[in-house]
């Protein structure tokens, strides 16, 4: 105890020591999280729209209008049949080209039918589908409004009606950093807790202190332990900060217990900073650490299911997400922060995550031998 | 030129020496790519539901079943009463809970009107957005096809065509997406690293006295990064096309200039860290927390640039990934000519100067 006391006091003490790093470790993660949280939206803002008008009438005129009205679409009208849709489209100036042919509105009261031509620029397949979305209730509406007011009926109802209102807790507003706050908040704290104690045992090896390490009486959990405190607190800090900001500058409600969300980081921690350590143990160079975190971390962070739903990917994956702590711990914030759940509603990621920094801890151990 | 030849062949050695560095450089890319193409999709496939159904007639089983047959979602349980909706969701697994008044079938004989309500879990507002919209299609669709025969006057149709990306594919986006992230980080932090290796191991005095001229040295270092960086973008695009379909359909010359002019600019970055880092650690350090999430949330690989704060799309502008990914995805999916990718290039180029010109004075400061 007493060995493993004056360890931590030398990792303390060299942490401390190295002012440098101070900014890097607490500034640059609060900087990221002012900014990254706000960067991340799937909502649509603004599209730009390019309708060309060839009909000029009182229906096409009353449908720009809608469009124009809606805060989401930025509208630029030409009547030019010439003109030059695709460059546009190309130019990536506009992300939706609406044609209104000739006779649109002649033709709509003689045939009862009519159709619209939309292009959608596609490469982001996700916008493209929400664009769509929008803009296709947007025109049932102006259709129904027509209708309506061509057949001098208030409102025009078909025989049956079903109304699905929605309804959305725990995020009534829909706002979105408070979905991204706390996920952007776990990429930061897994970044700093795995990636330095990582680096910080490879060092030791690359630098050639720790020949003079392996001949002390140190057992090797005790050395182990050593390195993965120090980072284990900062790491610690380094969440509380986040939640501070988050909750002044988001406003991110917390309804969970405080207490819950340490203790399951410590867990979360433990996995992580434990696989950092094995691979510091099997690397010989901070390159190699550097390069091999690098790798699981993005693979991680791409799959923990901040960016795009779990369940969405194919079954092989979601077997294999089992071995990322993110994913488990993505969804721990998420419950207890925003819905206020408790231990043994996350019993299952509890152990899972338990099991991982057991497992991970171990591995180091063992792969780490006192001869060089 | 001979000693600058001797010293590349130096540094091609170390690479190749290491069979664990070439299993990284090469290997990461390939399992990244085929990872992202196949994992990563933002579409709603199996969201776990439960349904709470206070009527149970055949048009709530009717409805039932026509949600879960449309493979957007998965029942994972039914509900007896509104009590259980908290409990269900504090588990985390359930994303939408469906709620049918009592009667529905009766109110919808009767009225000709009867309520679903959705509930959905909006700790993740997209996909609650999402999947309560898919919800509310369904059921309308469902109405529609009983009254398939009913009449509607004055319909407008509109009729959408997906350019660029006809089956809507996920893979359009995140193949540039990913090669921008792979290069800037190959190409930068590796250089950065090794050129900070040598300073922090103290051989760098020793090349700093040798007859090498201060920019063969960086020349010397760099080159390596940049014809493995051009082996990795090549590896890419063909897995890219083979596995994913996401073609080539502008001029594979010009994707490869902006291709090489990418990785010029990672690595000048490079350069510019390793001057101003002193060890591989902040090196590294500086790395990985300017680089891998800002490339990843501020480039337009994920979230589109038009939807963020303006402060943030005007901070987008220094992210060299976010003009990479425009020129290429132009060149690639767009299939346009230089004509329309000449401010991406421009910025690009005039980034590489600077980085360089900075890195060079800062540079000169240290053999002083």
């Amino acid at each position: 105890m007493k060995i493993l006391r004056y360890l931590l006091q030398k990792e303390f003490i060299q942490i401390i020591r190295n002012k440098s790093m101070w900014p890097v470790i607490f500034v640059m993660p609060i900087v990221q999280m002012l900014i990254l949280v706000n960067a991340a939206t799937l909502e649509l803002k603004k599209s730009d729209v390019l309708v060309i008008d060839q009909d000029m009438s009182d229906a096409s005129r009353q449908l720009v209008n809608k469009l124009e009205g809606n805060p989401f679409f930025k509208v630029t009208r030409v009547n030019d049949a010439d003109f030059d849709a695709d460059d546009q489209l190309l130019k990536g100036k506009a992300n939706v080209v609406l044609d209104i042919p000739q006779h649109f509105e002649r033709d709509l009261r003689r045939d009862n039918k009519v159709s619209l031509q939309l292009r959608v620029d596609a490469i982001n397949s996700m916008s493209a589908e929400l664009t769509w979305s929008y803009m296709n209730s947007l025109i049932r509406d102006y259709n129904n409004n027509l209708r309506a007011s061509w057949m001098g009926v208030s409102k025009f109802d078909p025989p049956q009606k079903i109304d699905v209102s929605s309804r959305y807790w725990y995020n009534p507003t829909l706002i979105y950093a408070f979905y991204m706050a706390p996920g952007v908040l776990v990429i930061l704290v897994t970044l700093i807790g795995m990636f330095l104690s990582a680096v910080n045992l490879v060092r030791e090896k690359e630098i050639g202190t720790m020949e003079q390490l392996n001949v002390t009486p140190i057992k090797k959990y005790q050395f182990i332990a050593a390195k993965m405190i120090p980072f284990l607190v900062i790491a610690l800090v380094v969440l509380s900060f986040g939640l501070l900001i988050a909750k002044l500058v988001f406003n991110l409600p917390f309804h969970g217990n405080i207490l819950v969300l340490y203790g399951f980081t410590t867990v979360f921690l433990l996995g992580t900073m434990g696989l950092g350590l094995f691979i510091s143990v099997v690397s010989d160079t901070q390159q190699q650490v550097f390069f091999l975190s690098y790798f699981f971390l993005l693979i991680f962070i791409l799959m923990s299911g901040l960016f795009t739903p779990v369940e969405s990917m194919p079954k092989w994956a979601q077997l294999l997400d089992h071995l990322n702590p993110l994913y488990y711990m993505m969804k721990v914030i998420r419950n207890v922060v925003l819905k206020g759940s408790g231990f043994f509603d996350l019993k299952y990621e509890f152990f899972s995550m338990l099991g991982y920094g057991v497992v991970m801890f171990s591995l180091a151990v063992m792969r780490y031998r006192k001869t060089a | 030129m001979k000693q600058l030849l001797g010293f590349i062949r130096k540094e091609f050695r170390h690479i190749f020496r290491d069979p664990r560095t070439m299993i990284i450089l090469f290997g990461i890319p390939i399992v990244q790519l085929l990872l992202f193409g196949y994992v990563i999709t933002t579409e709603i496939k199996d969201a776990h539901i439960a349904i709470l159904d206070k009527s149970n007639d055949e048009v709530t089983r009717e409805i039932t079943h026509k949600l879960l047959s449309s493979g957007y979602f998965k029942l994972d349980a039914m509900l007896d009463n509104d009590g259980q909706i908290d409990n269900i969701f504090r588990k985390g697994n359930i994303k939408e809970v469906v709620v049918f008044q009592q009667d529905f079938g009766k109110k919808l004989e009767r009225d000709g009107k009867a309520d679903v309500q959705v509930i959905a879990d909006a700790s993740d507002p997209n996909t609650a957005q999402l999947l309560s919209n898919y919800t509310n299609a369904i059921v309308q669709d469902y109405l529609q096809k009983k009254f398939i025969n009913y009449h509607i006057p004055y319909e407008i149709k509109p009729q959408v065509r997906m350019l660029f990306n006809e089956s809507l594919k996920g893979a359009f986006m995140y193949v540039p997406g990913t090669m921008a992230l792979i290069l800037i980080i190959i190409s930068a932090m590796m250089t950065s690293i090794t050129i900070v290796r040598e300073k922090e191991m103290g051989t760098m005095e020793i090349l700093l006295v040798s007859p090498l001229k201060s920019h063969h040295i960086i020349i010397g270092k760099v080159t390596p990064y940049l014809i493995l960086s051009v082996i990795n973008a090549i590896t890419i695009v063909v897995l890219g096309n083979l596995v994913f379909g996401v073609p080539v359909r502008g001029s594979l010359i010009l994707l490869m200039s902006v291709v090489i002019l990418y990785i010029m600019l990672a690595l000048s970055l490079g350069i510019l860290i390793s001057t101003i880092a002193a060890s591989q650690f902040s090196a590294m350090f500086v790395s990985i927390m300017a680089l891998m999430l800002p490339t990843m949330l501020l480039s337009g690989f994920i979230y589109p640039i038009d939807n963020m704060p303006v402060v943030l799309q005007v901070l987008s502008n220094i992210m060299p990934a976010r003009w990479f990914i425009e020129a290429v995805k132009a060149v690639m999916l767009k299939g346009v000519g230089a004509g329309y990718i000449w401010k991406q290039l421009l910025i690009m180029t005039g980034m590489t100067t600077v980085f360089l010109v900075i890195s060079m004075k800062k540079f000169k400061l240290r053999l002083e």
